[in-house]
């Protein structure tokens, strides 16, 4: 970055300072009958209105941070978001509010909050709420509508978006008056959160937000029965404890509903308690640290050897908090084939739906962990599997070939990120071959660290996730977290336009594209799988996104070589501000071990010619 | 820069389990694979009667592939509560996935498999050709049907009953010609004391039918 480039929040320091004093200079000639009176970031006192009682209800929930764009049927809301104690990051389009608010519930542990308005805003927000739906994340969405009596009569900026969204949703509300508002997006909030997690919508109607009301909302409270019983039953605790106190071969499977239900601390000690080796899901990633000697890092499509080797030969398979994707299980027939299935979950459909469960589970991670422990007399004897699960770490290392004579390997800027930062470091990410890298490669050993899209592989999640992620930390009082977006050049080329959001609230955050100038999954599968035709996944030409980044306001930094990545890495780190660090990697490099869908686990390929 | 590409025993070199699992994701024995058969289960959910449920039961359905043969929605004593009842044709494993799926709906307050012995009917309206009155008249009776009207070129027919007798008097007026033909779909309701959802609490009249547990 030059020094002439001078950061926009340097020049909009003055605009802030107005912000502190008793108004805009009446001297400089504008209308005073249109003078802005500061926000006061109190909470509202007295509801007048159905928008108040919609913002008081947010602040009575715990809502601290909201993302969102502003438009005709949502602006009664924001106008009673204008003093509130609510902080509204204004996003430049609603899917990256939408992906924001998503990893801010992530990292936060609490439902991340958008806005949108009707129509365009709204079916914006479509891909950001599905995304937190496929990855049970907790997570409210509000959007404005028409006014009541125009619903259904094809009015402007009108979509049914209760009906758009009913398949993306746990479940969805058409608010019908004032007097009830607060409490339905009360209800809202909290039904998002509990149980198993996931995203809910309001949709606001503008008479409802803007006719009057004095009711102020209650207490956040879920609908009745939606809060399941924590506890599994003790009968089928019993059964399951004895089928792993008699495993030769047990491992623990710990999805992404260990860390949802706060059960990270639970799992590791329930596994090192009784020495069972660790595999987890993508979504599992954190939940025990990958850094441990029983841990064999997570299982699937482009899964470590050794866990797929281990998921592969297990005879228990105590698996907690995982739905069985088609990713992690690759073929059915082979998934696991002769284990018996200890399964825990919060959600019974979640049982026995894509693998049998001989001994389902159903209740809260940490309570049913507990419960088991508790049950469980004897350690099972499986000292030969634990040397046979050492060993397949080392006749299946992670490894990556870096000769001289071919460009940089994004492995290698995924490992200098991860030597030159804490512990505590986010990492959130686009989807694709840079995802796959950014996972395999970076030693991640704290839950809620690792921020993707799983379920849905939405590309472009990385960086609006990234600013949500950079507010949850910084709201939580953890400023000197660093967060770090790791981007494949197609999928930063999809939400590219949140960088001036970044620059505009000034957030700390690295971006560091893992660019090869192609869409390199379909380019690895289309080498694979369809004879080399490289249709649609080459691109003739790309963006410097080092001279994007400055145009935005950011640091741009284009890296080439493996000398200049030390220096890049610190200097993107050390800068207050977001950074954008182009790595020009080698475009031919793929994600390896690979499964090929649908393929046995076991079966992993160790390079291209065994696909 | 050096390093080595990935290392370790191809595919074909690794040790491989003989187990394996059939489409359900049972273990199962590699040589008799089990098979689930589909058959017909009458399904029955109390609901709360609010906007767009019957959106949420039958996109759900539509969305996870479900095969429904009928639904059915209607009111119950209770205010704000209606019965839906859906006749499915699924596995065991997928009758079970419609179960806990449509539990999971927020405004679903029970659902369950209504067992094999409940009491099932269909309403059906018949329009046949109008050539051969008395012939018609003998066939409604002979179903207990009523003749709802009658004119010199069609007759409409009402018949009500369970399944088989249903279809047996399809086939019955097919020797008349069917114009039109109207099926309301099966709807049940359990027997004697047995609650027709689970937990169903018997209700008369202006009691709320709530359910005993969740």
């Amino acid at each position: 970055m030059s020094d002439s480039a001078a950061h926009p929040r340097e020049e909009g320091a003055d605009a802030d300072a107005a912000t502190d004093t008793d108004g805009p200079d009446p001297t400089d000639g504008t209308d005073p009958s249109v003078e802005e009176t500061p926000p006061t970031g109190d909470p509202i006192e007295t509801v007048t209105t159905g928008a108040e009682s919609v913002v008081a209800a947010l602040e009575a929930a715990g809502a601290e941070t909201a993302f969102g764009v502003q438009g005709g049927a949502i602006m009664p809301v924001y106008d009673a978001l204008y003093n509130s104690s609510i902080r509204h990051v204004m996003m430049a389009h609603e899917q990256g509010a939408a992906h924001a608010a998503d990893a801010y519930g992530v990292v936060a542990g609490e439902p991340g909050l958008c806005l949108a308005t009707s129509g365009p805003g709204a079916t914006n927000l479509v891909t950001g709420i599905a995304d937190a739906d496929m990855d049970s994340d907790a997570m409210l969405a509000l959007t404005g509508q028409v006014p009541t009596d125009f619903v259904g009569n094809d009015a402007f900026q009108e979509t049914d978006t209760v009906g758009v969204t009913r398949p993306v949703t746990k479940h969805n509300y058409f608010a019908s008056d004032a007097d009830s508002v607060g409490d339905v997006v009360g209800e809202a909030f909290a039904l998002s959160s509990v149980g198993r997690p996931g995203p809910t919508l309001v949709d606001l109607p503008k008479d409802v937000t803007l006719d009057e009301t004095d009711e102020e909302p209650g207490d956040a409270e879920a609908p009745a029965g939606t809060d399941p019983d924590p506890s599994a039953r003790a009968d089928a605790v019993e059964a399951a404890a004895r089928a792993i106190e008699s495993a030769d071969k047990p491992v623990c499977l710990f999805g992404g509903g260990v860390i949802k239900g706060e059960a990270s601390e639970t799992a590791r000690e329930f596994a090192r308690t009784y020495e069972i080796p660790v595999v987890t899901t993508m979504p599992g990633i954190g939940s025990f640290p990958e850094d441990d000697e029983l841990c064999l890092s997570w299982a699937g499509m482009h899964g470590t050897g050794y866990a797929n080797m281990a998921i592969t030969h297990t005879d228990c398979l105590v698996a907690v908090g995982t739905r069985f994707d088609d990713r992690l299980t690759g073929g059915i027939d082979t998934f696991a084939p002769e284990a018996e299935v200890v399964h825990i979950d919060i959600d019974p459909a979640e049982i026995s739906k894509n693998v049998y469960a001989d001994y389902p589970l159903v209740g809260d991670a940490a309570t049913v962990l507990e419960q088991l422990d508790g049950a469980i007399d004897t350690t099972p004897a499986a000292d030969d599997w634990r040397e046979q699960c050492r060993a397949w770490k080392e006749t299946y290392p992670m490894t990556y070939a870096a000769p001289d004579d071919e460009p940089l390997k994004p492995q290698f800027v995924v490992e200098a990120f991860d030597e030159a930062t804490d512990d505590d470091t986010i990492v959130t990410t686009g989807v694709g071959q840079h995802q796959m890298w950014a996972s395999q490669f970076w030693t991640y050993t704290e839950p809620r660290t690792w921020v993707s899209s799983h379920g849905l592989g939405t590309m472009g999640y990385g960086l609006p996730a990234a600013i949500g992620a950079r507010m949850a930390a910084d709201a939580m009082d953890e400023p000197d977290r660093d967060v770090i977006c790791f981007d494949g050049d197609g999928s930063l080329l999809m939400t590219m336009q949140e960088l001036s959001v970044a620059v505009r609230e000034n957030l700390n955050i690295t971006v560091a594209v893992l660019n090869n100038e192609y869409i390199g999954m379909v380019r690895q599968w289309q080498d694979a799988f369809f004879e080399g035709r490289h249709m649609a996944s080459e691109y003739n030409w790309m963006p410097e996104f080092d001279k994007l980044a400055e145009a935005f306001g950011a640091l741009g930094i284009r890296v080439d070589g493996y000398d200049e990545v030390a220096p890049a890495v610190e200097e993107a780190l050390a800068y207050d501000g977001p950074a954008v660090v182009d790595f020009h990697v080698d475009p031919e490099e793929n994600v390896l071990p690979m499964v090929p869908s649908g393929g046995a686990n076991g079966r992993f390929a160790l390079s291209e010619d065994q696909l | 820069m050096s390093g080595e590409g990935m290392t370790g025993p191809g595919p074909d070199e690794r040790p491989h389990p003989e187990g394996r699992r059939n489409l359900e994701g049972h273990r199962i024995d590699p040589v008799v694979e089990a098979e689930h058969d589909v058959r017909r289960a009458v399904i029955s959910a109390l609901v709360e009667d609010e906007p767009g449920v019957l959106a949420r039961v039958s996109g759900l359905v539509s969305r996870r592939q479900f095969n429904i043969e009928s639904l059915t929605v209607g009111p119950t004593t209770v205010e704000g509560h209606s019965r839906i009842t859906m006749v499915v044709e699924e596995t065991d494993p997928g009758i079970d996935q419609i179960e806990k799926q449509m539990a999971k709906l927020k405004p679903v307050i029970s659902v369950g498999e209504v067992s094999g012995d409940a009491v099932t009917s269909e309403l059906v309206l018949l329009k046949v050709t109008g050539d051969e009155p008395d012939k018609v008249h003998a066939v409604a009776e002979m179903y207990d049907g009523q003749t709802l009207d009658a004119g010199p070129e069609t007759i409409t027919v009402q018949l009500t009953g369970d399944e088989s007798k249903i279809d047996d008097a399809i086939d019955a007026f097919g020797q008349f010609g069917i114009v039109e033909i109207a099926r309301t779909g099966q709807t049940a309701l359990a027997r004697g004391n047995i609650p027709t959802a689970p937990g169903e609490k018997p209700a008369t009249a202006g009691e709320p039918t709530t359910p005993t547990s969740q």
